[in-house]
């Protein structure tokens, strides 16, 4: 098992209830599995959408992308900078 | 810095990318309109994603328009409305590539900052807004 480090953003972190915590997943993992475990730990994340938008160590990823131990998995809401 | 809690100085940014080799300057604003009773609106970023994404953004637009120099800033933080949480501004030799590579900045910022939004409402409301297609 891996420690990976979740960052959660805007409405998303008032839905987790906290906005930086961690998950522990079997590594190498997908991004999606992370959110998987995410869903888990943090009850109130279930209402986030099927495919919500992630970063991985501060980059936009799809959700296959590999996750390994000490990774950032960031879920951000729809953007809406400008 | 590309992120601030501070008005934008539009006059910063046109001193950072103007010289008497650029002939044509184009500056963007973004400012907060007063939709539906909005009376301003709660930026919030992934800071350390956000600073980087627009370096790469404007790296991007280095090499697209070499000649061209853009410098942008994103304000964060309470924003009341009239007033502005974005200015890009782009000088280059001709108005072309100027205009070219502020539109060029301003699109990639609104489809990759880490940056969300919460409309606040003169009845005390808040609404977190989703992104929209309005260009």
């Amino acid at each position: 098992m891996g420690k990976v480090s979740v960052r959660f953003f805007a409405r998303y972190a008032e839905l987790a209830g906290c906005s930086l915590s961690a998950v522990n997943v079997q590594t190498p993992a997908t991004v999606a599995d992370v959110i998987s475990r995410v869903r888990e730990v943090f009850p109130g994340t279930q209402a986030l959408p099927p495919r919500p938008l992630a970063a991985l160590n501060q980059r936009q990823v799809k959700l296959d992308a590999t996750v390994n131990e000490g990774d950032e998995v960031a879920l951000l809401p729809p953007l809406s900078g400008g | 810095m590309h992120l601030t809690r501070h008005r934008l100085e539009v006059a910063d940014l046109l001193a950072e990318v103007q010289s008497v080799e650029r002939g044509g300057t184009c500056v963007f604003l973004g400012t907060v309109r007063n939709d539906a009773g909005v009376t301003g609106i709660d930026y919030s970023a992934y800071e350390a994603m956000a600073v980087e994404e627009i370096e790469r953004i404007l790296a991007e637009a280095h090499e697209r328009w070499p000649d061209a120099r853009v410098v942008l800033q994103h304000r964060l933080g309470l924003i009341p409305v009239g007033e502005a949480s974005i200015a890009i501004a782009a000088a280059a030799p001709h108005r072309d590539a100027a205009f070219a590579a502020c539109r060029h900045v301003i699109e990639e910022v609104k489809q990759r900052l880490p940056i969300w939004k919460k409309e606040l409402r003169g009845d005390g409301s808040e609404k977190w807004v989703e992104a929209h297609d309005h260009r």
